[in-house]
């Protein structure tokens, strides 16, 4: 930490104080520590030790005991400086908390779920056991089904919004667009099945409903993504092609996409990171089944998230055995978010083009 | 174009092949087991009802599709009112409904109807008792007269140590502990079948609707036969009713009948059908056959908290396919192999050979082909 | 508008000799953008006709129809209420950790880990709903019940805490915590945005004149991005306002309007409650389900006009 300076006089709100020294570099952890060490003794003599307990009862002597060291050695600001850096970095620590709590327990009780048979077979005509083979495939059907309906509308229409749009027509599409978001999911859902329902009567269950109902959610993220990554794009680059007499359909398609391609490539990604787990809308588009279906235009298809929830809603005669490939259904999500979330990031450092 | 567009394109590709491969590969599985008799029946149909139905509905449908490699079936269950209404609408080809069609709000019309030019088909074929699971640790053993059981799920009597229960398990220490009653919060048939045994045998305490919704507010409500078992599991002191075959490890209680003190076998939920006279009301049809429990039986080894769980159908379908898929599957399921399968997998009562007889020429008069 | 800037002689050869073609691709491409923009406002304009027409019926028919015999008003409010009252939980518990957690990745953390912390904080936001709800029922609610149980008998005099505590955990206030970790990464991303923005003259000049990080991040950086942090704040309630499976599956739904977050009575939230009935319902109870899928929606509107509001009146400060 700075050590103090000689004291300045200053105007206003910045008073420096006669800062005498400063408290040695381990002071933080050594309190931290001390504390903790302290809180657990009382806790364990009470009977009443928990992990959280002593965390928690931790943190908070150890910011009052850094207060009072500082304040007593290094005054005041310093003393309530190191005491806000404590609190935020103990807020940072209870943020990551659900999330190693969540990664640690889906693994845990999704590994025993996981097989070659998990990957490999359905769950036809199989009891209680089966893969997930046909959720799986299911997932990557109608996730693929939804980008393709998804990213070609989102993308022309942030190019529109971007190189072309002016006035009402612009301005109704922005504010719609933020509308768009807004559409709850199980709402886009029903949205689908009304749809169908009218032209195929009721009852129907097609996978190709689950994508219309994804790519509605998923629209408004592309637009909102690719418009970001499209004013990024300096205008230089356009107007010295159109100096050179390009036309503007190919400035847009030879200059301003291949320059933002990779802020393309990785918000499509991460907007299919964020549908791909979506199961309100599924539940009530694609229907349940066990068998394997490939064909989004024809009959019930399974799915990741719709097959997760089925098997811990209705976990049939051997409960264990479900609720395990429950868990490992949702283990293979998050991997498969993670997965395009990282091939994001690592697309768009590959890719990025460095503009000067 | 260029390559890192290529990149992503093949990236794509890669990841729709393995889709196809391993489409291919689980197609190409030949499921072994079970001789194909002459006449194997394809195509695809759905059902939809009963959760309590759904182990037994699992069990069948792997069986049939073992012995029927191209067809397809598929059972949602989204509850037994769910299955009735997607059955009436035309959505799905047959329904389990833990309920016979009732005449309010003309449930039986609209089947009929939709059956038309065809008629109903109405017929028991999973009968399971109804446990009453709690999670009372250090109380192993629990007896309930039908009193104390209703109060209980009135919310009337709230603690465990009780007089009204103390008095029906002498000896027993029973802890301090507050009641936490578990109901269903979707609609259910199990539902139905519990409260109109309760408002049948204590009508002075249970005094609500009897319906497939849970009449009293205030208690912990949980979605499906499974949500109530890991909300009993996991609450102490929790007390809740599911179907005899989703309660796994947990403790179940006696209930009162007669002077005796009854466990939910199915043995005792086969006696308790074999006692009923057919609703007249509900069984319009050739081929409805609706059951009035007698739920104020006393007589010895039956238990009356039962549920008899219906499969409802039509003779005439739209396809021939459908309609042959339909009758090969419902034949399946009331045969005594489908029956024996059922109570192996998902511990219900078969049907007995009376009701068999019954049961088997409405399904038959399916008209497929 | 021409591309191609005709006032130079340069460019009114060019004009001139690829005329046809140039402008027949332009057109194409111009009109395909314009459809694209069009087909949106379709989707929309769809989602909105059936939402309004579907539910319409809903507001016209008496209570004796309607799903419990309530006029819909009655039937929707308690959701709405319910609603709210998770999401208003949720971003009370997830903002200010959101902003510590922006803080420290901009500020405080080494740089070099910085990044990584931040990917891991967005992780956060791609894992699937249902396993927030799996987690939460799993996990989170299990190991609330003894903190509930002590609430209630604490500070049980408290309307929020009345209890009677519930055994599984399946609580409003469980599903407020589980949605505040849903949108956590949404408003700290929006916050982690503008604190790695806000001007670093303001920043170096505050530490040259002596003032320590905290005073430096109060002074400079806090007021630069407030009006952010109430966006992505805005954001998130958006989010916890139309999350459906993640309470679908936690809620032990079975009461009215009530403050109590840790009993097991709790009003549903109009999202699940339209997951948790849709399958069995047929008819006008379909129509008032989808009523209040545009209640929802409204009221998701108005959060979000509500944020562009604030947003552009802390732009033009």
């Amino acid at each position: 930490m700075e050590s103090a300076s000689h004291p300045i006089q200053v105007g206003g709100s910045l008073k420096l104080d006669r800062g005498a020294g400063s408290l040695p570099g381990w002071a933080t952890w050594a309190v931290l520590g001390g504390s903790a060490a302290v809180v657990a003794a009382i806790l364990i003599a009470a009977g009443a030790f928990t992990v959280a307990l002593t965390l928690v009862f931790g943190t908070v002597l150890s910011a009052i005991v850094l207060y009072a060291w500082s304040r007593a050695v290094e005054g005041p600001r310093r003393a309530l400086d190191r005491v806000m850096t404590l609190w935020i970095a103990a807020a940072f620590g209870l943020a990551m908390i659900p999330l190693f709590s969540l990664v640690f327990e889906v693994a845990k009780r999704g590994i025993p779920g996981l097989s070659a048979e998990f990957f490999t077979s359905d769950a036809r005509g199989v009891v209680g056991g089966g893969g997930a083979a046909h959720a799986i495939v299911g997932t990557l059907v109608i996730t693929g089904v939804a980008t393709v309906i998804s990213v070609p509308i989102g993308i022309m229409a942030a190019i529109y919004l971007n190189e072309y749009g002016t006035g009402r027509l612009r301005r109704a599409l922005t504010f719609f667009v933020d509308v768009m978001t807004g559409i709850p999911s199980i709402v886009a859902g029903l949205f689908a099945y009304a749809l169908f329902e009218l032209f195929l009567g009721p009852g129907i269950r097609l996978g190709v409903m689950g994508s219309l109902a994804l790519s509605v959610l998923m629209i408004p993220i592309v637009i909102r993504s690719a418009e970001e990554v499209l004013k990024i794009v300096p205008d230089h680059l356009r107007e010295a092609a159109y100096a050179l007499g390009t036309p503007k359909w190919k400035v847009i398609t030879k200059i301003v996409l291949p320059t933002a391609l990779a802020g393309l490539v990785t918000g499509v990604m991460i907007a299919i990171a964020r549908i791909v787990g979506e199961t309100a809308p599924l539940l009530v588009t694609t229907g349940v089944v066990d068998s394997m279906n490939t064909d989004p235009f024809n009959g019930r298809m399974q799915n990741l998230a719709v097959y997760a929830y089925n098997e811990y809603r209705s976990p049939g005669v051997m409960k264990q055995a479900s609720y395990d490939k429950a868990w490992a259904a949702a283990l293979t999500l998050i991997a498969i978010v993670m997965i395009l979330n990282v091939a994001a990031r690592l697309v768009y450092r590959r890719y990025k083009t460095e503009i000067r | 174009m260029s390559s890192s567009r290529w990149l992503v394109m093949v990236a794509f590709a890669v990841t729709l092949a393995l889709g196809v491969a391993a489409c291919g590969s689980s197609s190409d599985e030949t499921n072994g087991g079970g001789s194909s008799s002459g006449g194997e029946v394809s195509g695809e149909i759905a059902g939809a009802g009963s959760t309590a139905q759904q182990a037994a509905q699992e069990a069948w449908i792997a069986e049939f599709e073992n012995e029927n490699s191209g067809a397809t079936i598929s059972y949602d269950p989204v509850g037994s009112g769910g299955g009735r209404e997607q059955f009436m609408a035309g959505g799905v080809a047959y329904a389990g409904s833990d309920a016979a069609l009732a005449t309010e709000e003309g449930e039986l019309e609209k089947a009929e109807k939709r059956c038309e030019p065809g008629e109903l088909i109405e017929v028991p074929d999973y009968i399971s008792p109804i446990a009453i699971i709690y999670n009372l640790p250090g109380v192993e053993e629990l007896q309930l007269d039908p009193e104390t059981l209703a109060k209980i799920f009135a919310q009337e009597i709230t603690s465990w140590n009780d007089p009204a229960i103390a008095k029906d398990n002498p000896g027993v220490e029973l802890p301090d502990t507050r009641i936490t009653p578990v109901n269903r919060s979707d609609e259910s048939g199990t539902t139905q079948n519990f409260t109109e045994y309760l408002s049948e045998v204590v009508p002075s305490i249970w005094k609500f609707e009897v319906s497939g919704d849970w009449p009293v507010k205030g208690g912990e409500a949980a979605s499906g036969t499974s949500g109530v078992v890991e909300a009993v599991s996991a609450g102490e002191g929790a007390i809740g009713y599911a179907d005899a075959s989703q309660a796994g490890e947990l403790s179940v209680a006696k209930v009162k009948v007669g002077k005796e003190w009854a466990e939910p076998t199915a043995e005792a939920a086969a006696k308790i059908v074999e006692e009923s006279p057919l609703d007249k009301e509900l069984s319009p049809g050739k081929f409805t056959i609706a059951y009035e429990l007698d739920r104020k039986t006393e007589s010895q080894g039956t238990y009356p908290i039962v549920l008899v769980s219906y499969l409802i159908a039509c003779t005439k379908y739209g396809s021939a396919s459908e309609a042959e898929a339909v009758k090969a599957y419902a034949e399946y399921v009331v045969s005594p192999e489908g029956q024996e399968l059922a109570a192996e997998q998902a511990g219900s009562a078969p049907l007995s050979s009376a009701l068999t007889k019954k049961v088997t020429p409405a399904v038959e008069a399916i008209e497929a082909g | 508008m021409s591309p191609v800037d005709t006032t130079t002689n340069a460019g009114q050869l060019l004009a001139a000799a690829s005329g046809g073609r140039r402008r027949r691709g332009d057109r194409v491409f111009s009109r395909t953008a314009v459809v694209a923009a069009v087909t949106i406002l379709a989707l929309l304009a769809g989602v909105a006709i059936f939402l309004i027409s579907e539910g319409f019926p809903a507001f016209t028919h008496s209570a004796a129809e309607l799903p419990e015999g309530k006029s819909f008003l009655d039937y929707v409010a308690p959701l709405a209420f319910g609603t709210v009252l998770a999401a208003a939980l949720a971003a009370l518990v997830a903002v200010p950790l959101a902003v510590a957690v922006a803080l420290f990745i901009t500020h405080i953390a080494p740089p070099r880990i910085a990044l990584t912390l931040g990917y891991l904080v967005d992780l956060l936001a791609a894992i699937p709903s249902i396993i927030y709800g799996l987690w939460g029922i799993f996990v989170l609610g299990p190991a609330a019940v003894p903190v509930m149980k002590w609430l209630e008998e604490k500070l049980g005099f408290i309307p929020f805490f009345e209890g009677p505590a519930s055994v599984t955990g399946r609580t409003m206030l469980v599903a407020g915590l589980v949605l505040a970790v849903m949108i956590l990464p949404i408003v700290s991303a929006v916050a982690r945005e503008a604190f790695a923005q806000a001007p670093r003259r303001l920043q170096e000049g505050a530490q040259a004149l002596g003032a320590t990080r905290w005073e430096m991040i109060r002074m400079t950086v806090l007021p630069f991005g407030k009006s952010s942090v109430i966006s992505g704040a805005m954001l998130g309630l958006g989010r916890a306002l139309g999350e459906t499976m993640a309470v679908t599956i936690i809620l032990s739904v079975s009461g009215a309007v009530s403050f109590n977050l840790i009993s097991q009575a709790n009003p549903s939230t109009i999202a699940a409650n339209i997951a948790l009935d849709f399958p069995e319902s047929s008819g006008l109870a379909i129509n008032a389900l989808i009523a209040t899928g545009l209640v929802l929606f409204a009221i998701t509107l108005v959060t979000n006009m509500g944020a562009r509001a604030i947003i552009a009146r802390s732009n033009q400060e």
